[in-house]
């Protein structure tokens, strides 16, 4: 991030931790993908808020899950309503909420490879609030269109759908996700409107007056500190040591 | 129905030139000394099924032309970046790619452990991932008004290959809490499995440890391995080998250093 004025007494990951579990809201149960030390931070600081509720499943974790029946049993709870918030994310992503975890360029003679859809074509649609997470704000993964949908952000009013995007959260603001568009609801300190619609490929709404992200009140930061870090560091020790340990910020987008 | 392998050789004769193979993702615990074998052994054109995502093992049977088709919903190293071989691989175009998506890849398997010939699942509309699957169908649900819905046709493997702790002399595999690895053995033909050790008596005599077990009755041949998932890791037994996996990464990235990891690590046989 690029920090212009005084310095601030939080960092960048926990502005985007405390968004995000504002977005998480009063729910049942949150699951988190691998690799999402940032969410992870999120859905344990929601918990802690909620004195045990949301219940976290931190998946790649056995200590955080609670799964015996293989691989199936997460999707199986998905499909049927027993997981209320999840994480995508995307090489590319649209205007339109579409995520590309696939190819750029041509399907079939791809310029770029990425490693694959993953759950992402059957749980962007039956999770209730998902919440998109890419801490690269830029032109380059903000498109107007994505080059393979992976999963689409609408679809026509036949298709079962119960859940879908609520927000985008990156390294600059926050968006939040209705009616098939993007609006820009907040920007974080330290970045600009201006900032925002130079580094989005997409159109999106916007208030005359967008405000600042609210930033992490000193209770969530001494939350997150004393309380978070330690659970955290059981499942992602090197994240927990940069950002709440003695090192410099994991996150430089 | 089970017999004790001569070898890992013998257990691997399963394994033909062309088959189906159905392999478990990282965390279910993968048999990457036999995986060594193959490519030591040289198996061709595979149709090679993860389930329902891959590491280094299927990076490393592509890097070695041993796969024909691969059908998962995702091959990475994860933390150590990118799958190099299948990475070149797709964007050369050497090998057919079915994307799929995670829970297809165990619906479709548990059609053909229940013996149909499909099963519906939701989501998908829409996505391009449907669209490139010629072989998956959309239909109206029968039962409701205006609900289209996806069919994914059975997937039913020649062999599933699985590494777990430990199995007895029955052929009984004990796989604990994996129990996606008891789907792969009940939708494949035949089912092959390297294990840690062998456990003195029948696993199923024990009501805790018969919860946890594949019966024989699904197992084809057994051999052990011990430390068979190195360099990957075996839940509750060992972690992965983060060194070497760094290795890999690094030298995978060309053919050339491909080539030399394949010298080094899998026709050496003292360090495999």
């Amino acid at each position: 991030m690029c920090m212009t004025s005084a310095p601030l007494s939080f960092r960048p990951e926990e502005l985007l931790a405390d968004v995000i579990a504002r977005l998480i809201g009063d729910v049942r149960h949150v699951a988190v993908g691998n690799a999402s030390p940032i969410p992870a931070t999120a859905a344990l600081l929601a918990r802690e808020r909620g004195n045990g509720r949301p219940y976290v499943s931190l998946l790649g974790s056995p200590q955080h899950t609670f799964w015996t029946d293989g691989g199936r049993e997460l999707f199986d709870c998905a499909g049927q309503g027993r997981i209320d918030v999840f994480f995508l994310s995307g090489g590319q992503i649209d205007g339109h909420g579409n995520i590309n975890l696939v190819s750029i360029g041509d399907y079939a003679h791809p310029k770029v490879r990425f490693p694959g859809s993953y759950g992402s074509a059957h749980l962007y649609y039956v999770v209730p609030k998902v919440i998109l997470f890419r801490t690269e704000h830029s032109r380059r993964t903000l498109v107007p269109d994505v080059d393979f949908i992976s999963a689409p952000g609408a679809n026509a009013p036949n298709v079962y759908r119960p859940g879908g995007p609520i927000a985008l959260v990156t390294n600059r603001c926050l968006f939040s996700f209705a009616n098939g568009r993007f609006t820009l609801d907040s920007v974080h300190p330290g970045h600009s409107v201006a900032d925002v619609v130079e580094n989005t490929g997409f159109d999106f709404d916007r208030p005359a007056h967008v405000p600042d992200t609210e930033p992490p009140s000193p209770t969530t930061l001494k939350l997150l500190r004393e309380t978070v870090a330690p659970q955290l560091a059981e499942v992602y020790p090197q994240f927990a040591l940069q950002v709440f340990g003695v090192g410099q910020s994991a996150l430089t987008g | 129905m089970f017999q004790a392998a001569k070898s890992l050789d013998d257990a691997l004769s399963a394994i033909a030139d062309g088959c189906m193979l159905v392999v478990p993702r990282e965390v279910a615990g993968v048999p990457m000394h036999a995986t060594r074998a193959l490519i030591r052994r040289g198996v061709k054109r595979l149709h090679l099924v993860a389930l329902p995502t891959s590491s280094l093992q299927a990076d490393m049977l592509i890097g070695a032309g041993c796969v024909e088709t691969l059908e998962t919903s995702a091959v990475s190293l994860g933390e150590f970046g990118p799958a190099p071989r299948f990475t070149a691989a797709l964007t050369v175009g050497t090998i057919k790619m079915k994307d799929a998506t995670c829970p297809a890849l165990h619906t479709a398997l548990q059609a053909a452990e229940k013996g149909v010939p499909f099963m519906p699942l939701r989501g998908l509309i829409g996505s391009d991932v449907l669209k490139y699957r010629n072989d998956w169908k959309v239909i109206d649900n029968p039962f409701g008004n205006d609900d289209p819905i996806v069919l994914l046709p059975a997937i039913k493997p020649d062999v599933a290959l699985i590494h777990a702790a430990m199995a007895d002399r029955f052929g009984n595999v004990w796989i604990g809490r994996q129990r996606e690895l008891a789907t792969m053995a009940h939708a494949s033909a035949k089912t092959v499995a390297t294990v840690e050790k062998i456990h003195d008596g029948n696993l199923l005599d024990d009501p805790v440890l018969a919860a946890g077990t594949l019966p024989g009755f699904y197992v084809d041949s057994v051999a052990v391995c011990e430390r068979g998932a190195w360099p990957l890791g075996l839940p509750d037994a060992y972690g992965a080998d983060a060194g070497h996996l760094a290795e890999y990464a690094r030298m995978a990235a060309t053919v050339e250093g491909f080539a030399e990891y394949l010298d080094k690590y899998v026709y050496d046989k003292c360090a495999a």
